[in-house]
């Protein structure tokens, strides 16, 4: 009997996750797509909502205030110490939720791939993706998958959506700091960034810096709760504190004065910057947030963040003051005052 | 962080403050030119100047490699990029100096332009191993500091038999630019630029040593203090050089001594004169053509040379009429003295060099300085302006 005949009727072939890689045709909306959301998304992510297979999720609104963010994510190296951009893209967008003081609730995630990307890589992420958001509690509800010709992508972009639901009478938003106000960050500052730059292949330097990325939501229940007052909460993403701090100081049209020797910033992550010729103030954190509120409030804030995993190394960073110019100023160790201007374009290295 | 806090440590900061503030003579004024961008950097990063008392003005010098690189090198690098099959490797801060039409290597580069940042020399050179389908060039800048590493570059090529690789040579020497200001008609005629000492160069020190210095002291009764680039070493060298005006001493002394030696490295030293040999003259921006200022690679390594592997045109291009970079890298203007400042050149939209690199007079003096300006337009913190 020929080995053809021995074939079940219906039989298909499953992923090749070890050997196989991204083909067009996984996004050609044919058999070999459905087999991919079907063998690699739904079986990492799933849930009530994609088990029905409709090309959006149907749920109940909440009564309240609704929140909503979306982030792209597009890092490299994809894997670095402490993360991937699997769990990143889902702890991005739950922060960017959290920030408003919000409860986020759903995600839809949808993904750029490259023709050639190895599956394997991508079981790598989406398995990082589904953990982070099983850990976190907010479900993958809804997603989409693109592939572009080879040479078109840089292996996988991933763009995560987030709904949310602010509790009552929290008003949190970068318009809210107010003169007087303290300054709070959870804990050290750069890490994800100098972690990620180490691994860079033309930059590989040894250490033992991991990546903060981490899903701040309940931290962020935990401040509101003891604390429903807090004026502004932010994750100094892209650009580090000291753009976080200008962009507030913008949007709330007064200015901030910090204090250098108050800044939690690693030992290690202080050296790379060192002899990189970088300022940790502009690089980037992924597990960390800054909250702005009262000065009265400040203490028993701190106190609760302090008792979080996520809040051990929180410290109070410096005060708002009266601006008209709204600048970031920073009084340095050394006694002398300074700008904590926005970034220019990219952090570049020095030369000398 | 070892060898770093220790020098950034603000109670001994205080300390030095607070003998400047007595040894400093009120009844004169103390004008000292610290050389280079990383001393001009640490005194914006860590607000020293709020620790001097106002008798004492520090003049920001030429020491910035970026700075000083004239429009038509870039220009030229530019060019090297368009030849078909050509990667150019290139520091970071280099990638964003204009040049004609708005044009700028970044700029290259998102038009197609194979153009890398690199951290060293030596990452080039991998880059040549790795692609041995193309050319690879170096577009080697700086001065004594960087030039050895770019030595070693060349001599590795060589061993390695990488006929892929070559240099942009644009090496140039501290002495000369010291000379250079000290005969400028500015310092020695007109009393422009008062200048009773200099801030001497920290890494560049480590390779040549301080005795090169000794001529401006003695020729040009100028003090010169040797300094490292954290905050307390240059509050360190400008008390001494307090005390050797109010002495009225011109000496070279080194407040450096952690990593200067009076003969420098050596080795550095044979190694760069193995592989470099003097131009007969180079155009520095901001001083012009100062002769015996800048290397070239030795015909002996000849191969290596970009400018001989490669057609290209020497081309000279005027700065931008309302720049003042020239004047300010001369010390004779400060940033805020020029129109542009902080209005049309910001760092995003740098119109010259000093507001391209982190070491740049303009560039410190807007990242760090701003809310000192007495221009409303140049004091105000709007993320709109640079854009």
């Amino acid at each position: 009997m020929s080995a053809i005949n021995i074939v079940k009727p219906g039989y298909s072939r499953k992923l090749d996750l070890k050997h196989g890689c991204i083909e067009m045709t996984h996004g050609g909306g044919g058999r070999a797509m459905a087999q991919l959301i079907q063998q690699m998304f739904i079986a990492a992510f799933d849930n009530e909502y994609l088990r029905l297979m409709n090309d959006q999720a149907c749920f109940r609104t909440a009564n309240g205030r609704m929140v909503m963010s979306t982030d792209s994510h597009v890092v490299t190296p994809l894997f670095f110490p402490g993360g991937d951009i699997g769990c990143l893209s889902v702890h991005g967008t739950i922060n960017d939720i959290a920030m408003a003081g919000a409860r986020p609730c759903y995600l839809a995630a949808s993904f750029i791939l490259e023709e050639g990307f190895p599956l394997s890589d991508l079981k790598r992420i989406v398995d990082s993706m589904a953990r982070a958001a099983q850990t976190a509690g907010v479900p993958v509800v809804t997603g989409d998958t693109k592939v572009v010709e080879k040479g078109s992508g840089d292996g996988v972009f991933i763009t995560t959506t987030g709904l949310g639901v602010v509790p009552d009478g929290i008003d949190i938003s970068g318009t809210n700091a107010r003169p007087g106000d303290k300054i709070v960050v959870s804990g050290t500052l750069g890490d994800h960034g100098i972690a990620v730059m180490a691994f860079r292949e033309n930059l590989s330097f040894q250490t033992t810096i991991a990546s903060d990325t981490a899903a701040l939501h309940e931290l962020v229940a935990d401040m509101v709760a003891a604390v429903p007052d807090i004026h502004v909460l932010r994750d100094p993403t892209r650009g580090g504190i000291a753009t976080a701090l200008n962009e507030i100081a913008q949007q709330s049209s007064v200015g901030m004065m910090l204090y250098e020797n108050q800044l939690p910033i690693r030992q290690e992550v202080n050296a790379a910057c060192e002899f990189l010729g970088l300022d940790p103030l502009y690089i980037a954190n992924e597990g960390k947030l800054v909250a702005i509120c009262c000065a009265e409030d400040a203490e028993n804030m701190l106190g609760v963040m302090h008792a979080h995993p996520l809040g051990r190394n929180a410290a109070i960073i410096g005060e708002v003051i009266e601006d008209d110019h709204c600048f970031v100023q920073m009084q340095t160790s050394l006694g002398g005052n300074r700008v904590v201007d926005w970034l220019s374009g990219e952090q570049l290295p020095r030369i000398c | 962080m070892k060898y770093i806090d220790e020098f950034r440590e603000g109670r001994l900061a205080r300390q030095i403050a607070a003998n400047i503030m007595i040894e400093a003579d009120s009844r004169r004024h103390y004008h000292f030119m610290e050389f280079c961008g990383g001393h001009t950097h640490a005194i914006s990063r860590f607000g020293i100047v709020d620790l001097l008392p106002g008798n004492v003005h520090m003049i920001h010098g030429p020491g910035c490699p970026v700075c000083i690189l004239p429009i038509g090198r870039v220009e030229t690098a530019i060019q090297l990029t368009q030849i078909p099959k050509v990667i150019l490797c290139s520091y970071g801060d280099l990638l964003r100096i204009p040049v004609r039409n708005g044009m700028s290597l970044i700029k290259a580069k998102a038009q197609g332009a194979d153009v890398r940042m690199v951290y060293s020399c030596i990452d080039a050179l991998k880059i040549a191993q790795d692609n041995p389908q193309h050319q690879v060039v170096f577009f080697a800048i700086g001065f004594e500091t960087t030039t050895p590493p770019t030595a070693v570059a060349i001599q590795q090529a060589r061993m390695l038999g990488l006929n892929n690789f070559s240099v942009f040579c644009n090496h140039v020497l501290t002495p000369s630019a010291i000379s250079h200001i000290l005969q400028s008609p500015e310092v020695r005629e007109f009393g422009l630029v008062q200048l009773d000492g200099f801030v001497g160069p920290a890494h560049v020190s480590v390779v040549i040593g301080s005795r090169p210095y000794e001529y401006f002291a003695e020729e040009f009764q100028k003090s010169v203090v040797i300094a490292g680039f954290e905050p307390l070493d240059v509050m360190q060298a400008i008390l001494m050089l307090i005390r050797q005006v109010n002495s009225g001493r011109a000496e070279v002394e080194n407040e450096f001594t952690r990593a200067v030696m009076p003969d420098g490295n050596l080795k550095a030293q044979s190694l760069v004169a193995e592989v470099f040999e003097l131009r007969r003259n180079f155009e520095w921006r901001g001083l012009g053509w100062v002769p015996y200022s800048a290397l070239k690679i030795k015909s002996t390594y000849g191969d290596f040379d970009a400018e001989r592997r490669f057609p290209i045109a020497e081309c000279s291009i005027d700065d931008n009429k309302a720049c003042e970079c020239g004047a300010i890298l001369r010390g004779v203007k400060q940033p805020r003295d020029c129109k542009i400042f902080g209005t049309v050149c910001t760092p995003e939209n740098p119109i010259g060099s000093c507001m391209v690199s982190s070491e740049g007079a303009c560039a410190a003096y807007y990242r760090y300085g701003r809310f000192r300006a007495n221009n409303p337009m140049t004091a105000e913190n709007s993320c709109q302006q640079s854009i």
